[in-house]
């Protein structure tokens, strides 16, 4: 049932804490931190540094406003409304496609447009904004995500969370939602991680509320195989996302979508700790071996210099 | 970056907060511990009376200090009733008056009497004789033969008082006794033939105190005054002496009850005993005007009072600071547990642990539905904040109604505090599922009872209110928690797997 500080800490496993004072505190500048906390700001400030992210269909500022998105979705398949300022993946709406006057989400479940006004009302009166101060609503195109992966999901999109430290892409692993995760790719709420090579980019361990998993639960798709196209440009662009931002430490959330490539979804300024279950080992040693390395390097010699240091090899074909 | 200056700073704190704490206790004598508790008593008394229709005037005794007794403060309620409080030949007396009254009245009056066993009995003077005792045939012989018996059985009025009473008891009731108490109630009667022996003497009444009594009445008993001094004899039994549980409700002579107006007249008493620390041990006699006595205590008592509770508040709020750096338990609302602390130490545990889930319950069943009317945030979080209100005056009306005086403590919960509590939770619901409210509402609770468990600790609201200096070394301590890198107790269970192979 527990373990011992000395076990976790010969891992090299960080706490809450030691990420909350060591890391944040020390490295991410509180002024910086809306450039984060608003994605509309950080999509703004991802185009000026020719970071792909998803096409942007519009935003809603005004209750007034509401009115008019049903005007604004016409001619568009499937798209996605979020708050600017919600963390956590909250207040996130994705609808796959519309049929007529009903928008229908992934799981099948159809709103009215009626409900689809309500949950854009209630982003702006803060409900899911941090502190509940009043909120923009952004409308983006659905991303098609890469046909290689729907075997790998359920429902909701596969994401690729990259730790960057210092501008150094230390550990990354994918989000595969499931059933039990009700199509959300938090690995609290039961979504499976996968902890990813940075090296090459292939599956190294899979986790399911913290337990080894070697398949999806719900495709019954082995992990072994799962292997990220592009993964250099990926990790470029995560990189790239410190020059962009200033933050030291960073999370980075990437999507794969089958015609633009890797492209940026959000960042976060408080990137959680679960990446190091689903890699089955602690940041310590990496983030130690980057605060050594000077100051000043370009995006793609950091990523060289991680690819290279931080290789690992799968813990999944050897057991499988 | 050096970290010297913040060592500094918390060792500074430290030192200055020990120091300070350590000059109070040398220096003024402050006990380090809350000491003996003293028991005080509250009494209820309910007068009922029949009024008749037109003005009624109603005039009580009340009881004042005296020897093992000392009142503390006292309460009247009488809606429609204009209040008085008389000195009236050597008693305090209520008055209660009306212009108009008709049928069933109630009227309260309660009183805390603390058990001060220092306490005297006030000077009284002994009444004068009444000279205008007139009996009737064949009273007057039976009268002087009692006293004449008792007379020569004793020796001064205090045993001639004893032998008198025994003369009327039970068991050595002559005839003389027995054609008295025929005509006459006992207790006037024996302070009548006292008089007419030349003893100064009157019939008192006393409560009898004990521990959850209810629906009481007063005892009488007869004081026997011997120039300066006075005794208190039964009655019933003869035997001289107060008993410590008697608290002399009238001392003056005087009925107890006089209603104008009314008819039926009747007073019950009910009362319950508690214990509270020996605050007034603590008073500061010494009241330098030094910059170093700077202490509560040389506020007016009502602000005293009010500091006692903030001077807790960084208590539960060191609770909750290692509870989630510490522990890593999760609560809604970083510091929304101590104020939920605050509520039970008015509400005492139990009954604010029902309140907050019956409230937070229902709260929550009425918020589900508000989300179907889709209302804009603010708006929402005001109706549930009426909702709150409503839940509350329903729960206490409910439980006034079942008797249990103890729900009417509910309305001490912060009802925005509250509110928000549920509008948070019902949206944790509504995205994370119920096990998630579970986590969080339990930890909140959990947090919330530590903390007042903390928080109503009779010794630690004695240090943090007497030693100043505490503060300091709490803000020590929070500077240090603030300051710890290393791993959080449900964290040794979190990261277990990875450590497994």
């Amino acid at each position: 049932m527990w373990t011992t500080p000395a076990r976790l800490h010969a891992k090299g496993i960080i706490g809450m804490n030691r990420r909350n004072i060591r890391y944040i505190g020390r490295y991410n500048n509180r002024r910086l931190y809306p450039l984060v906390d608003d994605k509309l700001k950080t999509k703004l400030l991802a185009q000026e540094y020719g970071i792909t992210t998803p096409a942007l269909i519009g935003t809603v500022t005004t209750q007034f406003g509401v009115k008019h998105i049903g005007p604004m979705l016409v001619g568009h398949h499937g798209f996605v409304i979020k708050p600017a300022k919600g963390s956590g993946g909250k207040g996130i709406l994705v609808i796959e496609r519309i049929e007529g006057d009903r928008y229908i989400k992934p799981s099948g479940a159809q709103l009215t447009l009626g409900d689809v006004e309500r949950h854009v009302s209630n982003i702006l009166s803060g409900l899911y904004s941090l502190g509940g101060s009043p909120d923009v609503a952004l409308i983006e195109a659905l991303i098609n995500f890469d046909a290689s992966f729907s075997e790998y999901t359920y429902e909701g999109v596969p994401d690729i969370r990259v730790i960057v430290f210092k501008g150094y892409p230390v550990m990354a692993m994918m989000r595969l939602s499931t059933a039990a995760s009700d199509g959300k790719a938090n690995l609290h709420q039961g979504a499976v991680g996968v902890g990813i090579d940075i090296a090459s980019g292939t599956a190294i361990r899979g986790v399911q509320f913290d337990r080894t998993r070697h398949d999806h639960p719900d495709t019954g798709h082995e992990l072994a195989s799962l292997q990220i196209s592009d993964w250099g440009t990926l990790l470029r662009l995560a990189a790239g996302c410190f020059e962009m931002t200033g933050l030291g430490y960073l999370g980075t959330d990437m999507v794969l979508d089958r015609d633009h490539g890797p492209m940026l979804l959000e960042l976060n300024a408080r990137p959680g700790l679960a990446i190091q279950m689903a890699n089955g080992e602690g940041l310590r040693s990496r983030l130690d071996l980057i605060e050594r390395q000077s100051e000043g390097v370009a995006p793609e010699e950091r990523v060289a210099f991680s690819q290279h240091h931080f290789a690992r090899s799968s813990e999944l074909r050897e057991t499988a | 970056m050096s970290r010297l200056p913040f060592y500094l700073i918390v060792a500074f704190l430290l030192v200055a907060g020990v120091a300070l704490s350590i000059h109070r206790h040398v220096q003024f004598e402050v006990p380090w511990t809350p000491g003996e508790q003293r028991q005080v008593w509250e009494i209820e008394a309910q007068v009922n009376f029949t009024a008749e229709g037109g003005p009624a005037k109603v005039n009580m005794a009340l009881p004042s200090s005296q020897q093992g007794y000392r009142i503390l403060t006292e309460h009247t309620a009488s809606p429609g009733y204009g209040l008085a409080f008389l000195e009236e030949n050597g008693g305090r007396r209520a008055e209660w008056s009306t212009r108009e009254a008709i049928g069933d009245q109630q009227l309260y009056y309660s009183v805390q009497a603390l058990v001060a066993p220092e306490s005297r009995n006030p000077k009284v003077e002994a009444p004068p004789l009444r000279r205008d005792i007139v009996w009737e045939s064949p009273y007057d012989t039976a009268a002087s033969q009692v006293i004449e018996r008792a007379w020569t059985r004793s020796a001064d009025p205090f045993t001639f008082a004893r032998e008198l009473i025994t003369d009327f008891t039970e068991e050595r009731q002559g005839e003389n006794a027995r054609l008295l108490l025929t005509q006459f109630d006992r207790t006037p009667l024996l302070a009548r033939l006292l008089n007419q022996a030349g003893v100064p003497a009157r019939e008192v009444s006393g409560l009898l105190l004990e521990h959850g009594r209810r629906r009481q009445s007063l005892t009488p008993w007869i004081q026997v005054f011997d120039d300066q001094e006075w005794a208190l004899f039964d009655p019933r039994t003869g035997a001289r002496g107060r008993p410590d549980n008697l608290l002399l409700w009238e001392s003056a002579g005087q009925a107890v009850l006089e209603v104008q107006g009314g008819s039926n007249s009747r007073i019950g008493f009910s009362m319950l005993s508690r214990n509270q620390p020996a605050a007034a041990a603590v008073r500061s006699e010494l009241a330098d005007d030094t910059l170093l006595n700077f202490s509560i205590h040389s506020l007016p008592l009502e602000d005293q009072a009010l500091f006692q509770t903030i001077l807790l508040i960084p208590i539960g709020a060191l609770m909750v600071v290692i509870l989630r750096v510490l522990v890593g338990i999760k609560t809604s609302g970083t510091f929304m547990p101590v104020l939920i602390a605050l509520a039970f130490i008015q509400t005492t545990l139990i009954t604010g642990l029902i309140g907050f889930l019956l409230v937070v319950a229902v709260g929550l069943v009425i918020r589900n539905y508000l989300s179907y009317l889709n209302l804009l945030l603010v708006a929402r979080v005001t109706a549930v904040i009426i909702t709150v209100i409503a839940i509350i005056s329903v729960f206490s009306v409910l439980s006034y109604r079942f008797g249990l005086n103890a729900g009417l403590t509910i309305t001490f919960f912060p009802m925005i505090i509250l509110s928000w509590t549920i509008e948070r939770m019902s949206i944790l619901w509504e995205e994370e599922g119920p096990k998630q409210v579970l986590i969080q509402g339990g930890g909140s609770l959990l947090t919330a009872v530590l903390a007042y468990l903390a928080m109503n600790n009779p010794w630690i609201r004695h240090i943090t209110f007497n030693f100043l200096g505490v503060q300091l070394i709490l803000m020590a301590l929070i500077l240090l928690l603030g300051n710890y890198t290393g791993y959080r107790l449900l964290e040794l269970r979190r990261f277990k797997p990875v450590t497994e192979d």
